[in-house]
């Protein structure tokens, strides 16, 4: 375990490494771009006195090195805003100031992220259990109609587009049979039952497409597993098929879910726009989204930071699940 | 033992006019057998005469799997093929356990032997989670793992092959069958490790009295463990009767035949041509892996001479660094240390026939492109001139000028191997270094393969290393033999030399270990090795 123990550490190291190098990146991609990016970042309607102040703030006349090292303060220590008459503080992290929206960028993500987060976690959930269950009953009934329907089933899943699932989920549910209001997001701090039953439809609609790729990969990971040696030595044994499905050959199946899970949850903290679009959540997505449209620099680079983050951080936590699962992978 | 069968059936296997048939192909074929209870006979045959399927059919294991099953197969009392599924998941590991080939692939990478074990265990015998651990570790102690108890924990990757091979000899005796069932048990092992495998089995046997039924396609692994013998080909018996009177006066001439073309590790190599001169001088060789506390040399200090006409075998155990050497005399990796010189002031052209006829060839591409490879890989401009020597070059290795435009997979593993040699071949070499050149191929297609690379070397004056694990198939090839353990030689000269008169004790056990086609003397040194050391 204390090899375990280090490799986590390395790993985390290693996430860290990589966060800094998107925050380079990011930086250099967003603020060093041709054009007056303090006019650029203001907004159409500042006067040259305002667009003079954001130069300030953003240390538009230090060298390069500088300017992104204020950055990284803010980031990591926070930052104080003059704006002539008062002294802001943005705490850490300080991903800087909207000056569109006359907010603190760290604040603006804070009251969008909870929403992201509840739709992608509950949607996690649903999306491992819909798709490895559905794979597991394939690979179990190959061959056979159940496997052939579940197949049809799920290739359609995956070419349907979110927002038709999500339409007629609501239309159906919502509209037709009246099982459920409308959705509108509650906050889980809020009321948590309201909060699960207003997210239900947009769990399902994000769930659904993502489970089909699950259960192909579910399917495809076990048939593989199971023309594999050490199945026949436990089906010569007498060893049950449902032990052998459900205890050796769904064993071979967790790395590729897990890889492909941290992907999926990654991108779909900042991804997940059409679910919440469609649904009236506001999200990180949603806000992306709009931030890009109207050009509000500092959001959309805090935005790429955070989504980044979760990228990065459920990978690391794949490869140390990964570790753990299967003994055999060397631990460098 | 669970003894309700006896009663029923006089014999422990009885298979009467046994048909087996995939798609369109039959591989088993009115087949019949007995084996009585605490009796043992081995299914012998090359690749594809069907034994491993006999085998499988004695536990029903081609139920469900669209084989077509004809005849009758009776096994501790039970009718296989009529038996309902519960009858037969009793049967497997209850009244027949099998042990398989590969002990690497058979055993579940993901957990631990012990609880693997246990999991066999507690489907036949109805017992707690704690009693099957501690039958695992009493199995696993029986087999002779050293400190059990703490090794039941281990994944089946912390095993050695040896180990791992004893472990699936343990999960067949959890349940205490009377018929053990073992399909090429010692194939994928060292000869050493082999030896002690097969000393298991035997006292084991002798110990609780089952029968065993061994599949395998070494004559050698049949003589040391059996009473009785059935030869098969093409799904057919070819001969069935005693051991001694089977191998040691064959009835049928494909018998004759199996046995004559079994290299003899005591049988000296037919004189060849004088060495020439020495094309490749390597001394001090030395290659390490790894970095830092990792690093180990896989060849560690290796000095070597190669000469126009000979061949030099190389012999040796799983990872004793035989393979690392070949692949750096043709360049394929670089020495850590040492230089590897050319006899005569010019490096000579070095090429590799490699192991696995089956992966060493592109599977997308005719046979003939890939041998042409390393003539355009020269720079040969000329397409006319590159097919026309492609062809040349297929039927000096035994293959038809017409076989260009072919696929691999058309062809069997002798004449892929041979594809292999032309390709060698291509490029005008002075030196050929064969890895492992013949141990994926049946005894038959081993000689013809050894005969084609002597026949190479006396008409184009090449000089050959010969790497092989096989002692016999070594000492059949090659002029002077090289036995290597742990990166070092410890032993090297003329083969003939080696092999009657060993010096370093490792040389002498690992002869001492290789099954000898009469069953009498293999008794005999059983006896002497009683007691064996531990994998």
């Amino acid at each position: 375990m204390t090899r375990l123990a280090g490799f986590v550490l390395r790993r985390a190291a290693g996430a860290l490494i990589t966060l800094f190098a998107i925050s380079v990146i990011v930086y250099v991609v967003f603020y060093v771009t041709p054009g007056n990016v303090a006019q650029i970042t203001c907004g159409p309607r500042c006067s040259p006195a305002q667009v003079h102040q954001v130069a300030e703030q953003l240390h538009l006349h230090d060298p390069l090195y500088e300017r992104y090292w204020h950055f990284l303060q803010g980031l990591v220590v926070g930052q104080d805003y003059s704006t002539g008459t008062s002294v802001e503080h943005c705490p850490a992290p300080c991903l800087g100031l909207s000056y569109q929206s006359d907010q603190q960028v760290t604040r603006l993500i804070l009251t969008k992220l909870p929403v992201s987060l509840s739709l992608v976690f509950g949607a996690m959930v649903l999306w491992l259990v819909l798709g490895v269950g559905t794979g597991v009953l394939s690979a179990w009934r190959r061959g056979r109609l159940t496997e052939r329907l579940l197949t049809g089933i799920t290739l359609a899943g995956v070419a349907t587009p979110v927002f038709v699932i999500g339409l007629v989920l609501m239309i159906v549910v919502c509209g037709e049979l009246e099982l459920l209001p409308f959705p509108q997001y509650v906050a889980f701090t809020d009321d948590p039952e309201q909060w699960a039953w207003n997210l239900l439809l947009p769990w399902f609609s994000l769930a659904l497409i993502e489970a089909a790729a699950f259960a192909r990969l579910t399917r495809a990971a076990m048939l593989e597993t199971l023309a594999e040696d050490h199945i026949r030595t436990f089906r010569a044994y007498g060893v049950g098929e449902r032990s052998v499905i459900g205890r050796h050959a769904l064993r071979g199946a967790f790395a590729p879910v897990i890889a492909l899970n941290a992907n999926n949850f990654g991108g779909a903290v900042g991804g997940a726009v059409l679910t919440e679009t469609l649904f009236g959540l506001p999200g990180i997505g949603q806000e992306l989204v709009h931030a890009v449209n109207v050009v509000d620099l500092p959001v959309v680079v805090g935005m790429v930071l955070v989504i980044g983050f979760f990228v990065v951080i459920a990978n690391a936590v794949a490869d140390v699940l990964y570790a753990v699962a299967d003994r055999r992978v060397v631990l460098t | 033992m669970n003894g309700s069968r006896q009663g029923e059936s006089p014999s422990l296997v009885e298979v009467t006019g046994l048909c087996v048939e995939f798609g369109g192909l039959r591989a088993v074929d009115q087949l019949s057998f007995r084996l009585e209870g605490g009796a043992a006979l081995a299914l012998v045959g090359e690749s594809g005469s069907g034994k491993s399927t006999v085998a499988a059919a004695l536990l029903g294991l081609h139920r469900g799997t669209g084989a077509r099953v004809g005849g009758s197969v009776q096994v501790a009392g039970i009718d296989v093929q009529r038996a309902s599924d519960d009858e037969l998941r009793r049967l497997r590991g209850g009244g027949a356990a099998m042990v398989f080939q590969d002990p690497l692939s058979s055993l579940d990478p993901y957990y631990a032997i012990g609880d693997q074990i246990a999991e066999v265990y507690r489907v036949h015998a109805r017992g707690s989670r704690r009693a099957a651990r501690a039958r695992a570790v009493e199995v696993l102690d029986r087999v002779g793992i050293p400190d059990a108890r703490r090794r039941s924990r281990s994944r089946p990757h912390e095993f050695s092959g040896g180990m791992r091979q004893r472990a699936l000899i343990a999960m067949a005796l959890a349940c205490e069958p009377d018929l053990l069932i073992a399909d090429e048990p010692t194939t994928a092992l060292d000869v050493t490790v082999q030896a002690q495998i097969l000393d298991l089995l035997h006292a084991l046997r002798e110990e609780t009295g089952m029968g065993l039924l061994l599949v395998t396609h070494d004559v050698g692994v049949a003589a040391e463990s059996v009473d009785e013998v059935l030869v098969m080909r093409h799904g057919r018996t070819v001969e069935h009767g005693p051991v001694g009177a089977v191998l040691g006066a064959p009835a049928q001439s494909y018998t004759r035949e199996l046995l004559d073309a079994v290299p003899r590790v005591d049988a000296p190599r037919a004189p060849s041509a004088p060495a020439g001169e020495v094309v490749l001088e390597a001394t001090g060789l030395r290659r390490e892996f790894g970095r830092g506390k990792r690093a180990f040399a896989a060849v560690d200090d290796v000095s070597l001479t190669i000469r126009r006409g000979e061949t030099l075998g190389v012999v040796g155990e799983s990872g004793s660094g035989k393979t690392t050497l070949g692949r750096m005399l043709v360049g394929l990796l670089q020495p850590t240390a040492g230089e590897i010189k050319p006899g005569g002031g010019v490096r000579p052209e070095v090429q590799m026939v490699f192991q696995d006829p089956v992966s060493s060839l592109n599977p997308r591409r005719s046979v003939g492109e890939s041998i042409a490879d390393p003539l355009r890989a020269r720079g040969e401009p000329d397409e006319g001139r590159v097919r026309g020597r492609v062809r040349e070059l297929l039927e000096r290795v035994g293959l038809e000028a017409a076989h260009y435009d072919r696929y691999p997979h058309e062809f069997s593993g002798g004449q892929r191997q041979r594809v292999g040699i032309a390709r060698a071949l291509a490029a005008d070499p002075r030196v050929i270094v064969c890895d492992e050149p013949v141990s994926a191929l049946d005894v038959t297609t081993q000689a013809q393969v050894v005969a084609l690379l002597g026949e190479l070397q006396r008409e184009l004056g090449l000089a050959l290393v010969f790497v092989a694990h096989d002692l016999a198939v070594v000492r059949q090839a090659s002029d002077r033999v090289a036995v290597m353990r742990r990166g070092r030689i410890v032993e090297s000269g003329p083969a003939d030399e080696v092999y009657d008169n060993p010096q370093d004790p490792y040389t002498q056990q690992l002869l001492a270990a290789v099954p000898a086609l009469d069953p009498g003397l293999a008794a005999r040194r059983r006896a002497a090795r009683r007691e064996p050391a531990m994998v």
